[in-house]
């Protein structure tokens, strides 16, 4: 029983703790890119765009919505898209987008923003503006999906933990049938007979979350270092902080808890049919 | 007090049947009061067994009205039953000793079902082994004692709490004449301090032993009366009994 336990508990610990790295990752993501916004005008002609973004960058600079404006140098803007187009004369003859990188006020909305760009369209027509949090949605939405699944492994590894206990406690209450028997009719009650079980339980629950949780905090540092090595920007902004790692710690308490309370409603479940 | 209210057990007209087959107790009615000595006898597969599981709460009948202390015990909450459990002491017939359990902790066991603190179970238990003779095997298995010795640990089980009633299932089938008569003495004993006893046996030099006592003959499930003991008031009352 206390491997059962334990390797359910351990499972329980990777899956929380990847839920709340999934949490925090979004979290951390969301918060970067919050309230920022990228203004992008698309104009053949290099003098023209040149004219409608300083023309535009004035009209934000002096908007309340705006709290912070940055012309992205062209140099830059060429660099982001060298992947894509390379570089040399060839390229520098491809007319690139000029882009303004805007921060906005907390309570600007997306409508605010479609009033925003209403406005910028009288200066260039063809300009637009790209909210973060707009393009990031996919990916938080993906993320929310993982977190999903990663709770509702740990109600299944809940589930499997309590049947695993029934278990046991009904081979147990089999296999000491008779001594039941005998306590019962000494006039021992239900409840006297279940905590000897409880007990029982308790300790091997005890000892099996306490194993679980070694386990599952190991792999987790484990998975912690092996990401933390790809030296990603966004993959580091899902590292556990303290708290999540109080969080994890009470997993095996949440175990004893379930393990207990199955195997006493069980036990006393059993005992009704006798009289 | 009369003596209807003074009853320990009121059987009214109980039948028994397991499943579908034929009651193997039929229309059974008697009253037991307490301090006193009975005997139930009848031949193997009369119902002896049967109606001593219905007197120490194994068993529900399957008609008819059943009191113990007063009370019905028929409509009585479940979970009031152990209460009543723990008032009566019981002798199995194939003695129901717990395996891995010593002699000493058997015999315990219904002290600390009764809650009696550890500290104080040594010297009762101890007592009591030395009472039935076994003092000098407290740690010793049930596996490990003869018949003879497990039958004096269910005896010595069924009476450390002081039962107000003793119910006894062939309690000297596995002992010799010696230790019979000396286990009949202690129930004796127990009787004077004031339980009422009430022992199943075929064995009729045992019965003789005690000549208070009263009998019920169990014939294929029906109980007849040859002392007196079912009639109400019974034969011979007991002192300070009512009749």
């Amino acid at each position: 029983m206390p491997w059962v336990i334990a390797i359910m508990v351990a499972l329980c610990v990777l899956a929380a703790g990847g839920a709340l790295a999934l949490s925090n990752l979004a979290a951390s993501a969301r918060g970067e890119l919050a309230g920022s916004a990228t203004v992008q005008i698309i104009e053949a002609d290099n003098d023209l765009r040149a004219e409608q973004a300083r023309r535009i960058a004035g009209l934000l600079r002096e908007d309340p919505a705006v709290t912070g404006l940055r012309m992205v140098p062209g140099s830059e803007v060429a660099a982001l898209l060298e992947p894509w187009l390379g570089s040399g004369e060839a390229v520098d003859a491809v007319p690139l987008p000029a882009l303004i990188d805007l921060e906005l006020a907390a309570e600007v909305d997306d409508a605010a923003l479609a009033e925003l760009e209403n406005r910028i369209a009288a200066y260039a027509p063809s300009a637009r503006i790209d909210s973060q949090e707009t393009w990031l949605a996919p990916v938080l939405d993906a993320l929310r999906t993982l977190q999903i699944m990663a709770l509702s492994l740990i109600g299944l590894l809940a589930f499997a933990g309590a049947a695993a206990v029934w278990l046991a406690a009904r081979n147990a209450l089999g296999g000491n049938r008779d001594t039941i028997e005998i306590v019962h009719l000494l006039g021992g009650s239900d409840a006297q007979i279940a905590s000897v079980f409880q007990r029982s339980i308790l300790f091997d629950a005890i000892a099996g979350g306490l194993l679980g949780l070694v386990l599952g905090a190991g792999a987790m540092t484990l998975l912690a270092n092996r990401f933390a090595a790809l030296d990603s920007g966004m993959v580091a902004g899902g590292s556990l902080s303290a708290i999540d790692w109080v969080i994890l710690a009470t997993v095996p308490l949440f175990a004893v808890v379930i393990a207990v309370y199955t195997a006493r409603m069980t036990v006393l479940a059993s005992l009704r049919k006798l009289l | 007090m009369s003596a209807k209210e003074s009853a320990i057990v009121q059987f009214d007209n109980v039948g028994l049947r397991y499943g579908t087959e034929r009651e193997v107790l039929s229309n059974i009615s008697f009253t037991l009061f307490p301090g006193r000595f009975y005997f139930l006898t009848g031949a193997s597969g009369a119902g002896k067994t049967s109606l001593l599981k219905l007197l120490y709460l194994a068993q529900r009948p399957s008609r008819g009205g059943m009191r113990m202390f007063g009370t019905d015990v028929i409509t009585m909450p479940r979970d009031e039953l152990p209460g009543f459990r723990r008032r009566m002491g019981v002798v199995f017939q194939d003695f129901r000793l717990v395996d891995h359990l010593s002699a000493f902790d058997n015999v315990a066991l219904p002290l600390r079902v009764s809650g009696v603190r550890e500290r104080d179970l040594a010297g009762p238990v101890n007592d009591m082994l030395d009472w039935v003779g076994l003092g000098h095997r407290a740690d010793a298995r049930p596996a490990t004692l003869s018949g003879g010795e497990q039958q004096r640990v269910a005896i010595a089980r069924a009476v450390i709490a002081r039962p107000e009633i003793l119910v006894a299932d062939e309690p000297t089938g596995n002992v010799d004449p010696e230790m019979a008569l000396k286990l009949i003495r202690l129930f004796e004993a127990l009787n004077r301090l004031g339980t009422t006893v009430v022992v199943a046996t075929h064995d009729y030099q045992l019965i003789r032993k005690v000549p208070e006592s009263l009998i019920m003959r169990l014939d294929k499930g029906t109980l007849s009366d040859p002392t007196g003991a079912l009639r109400y008031p019974p034969k011979r009352a007991p002192s300070g009994v009512e009749a």
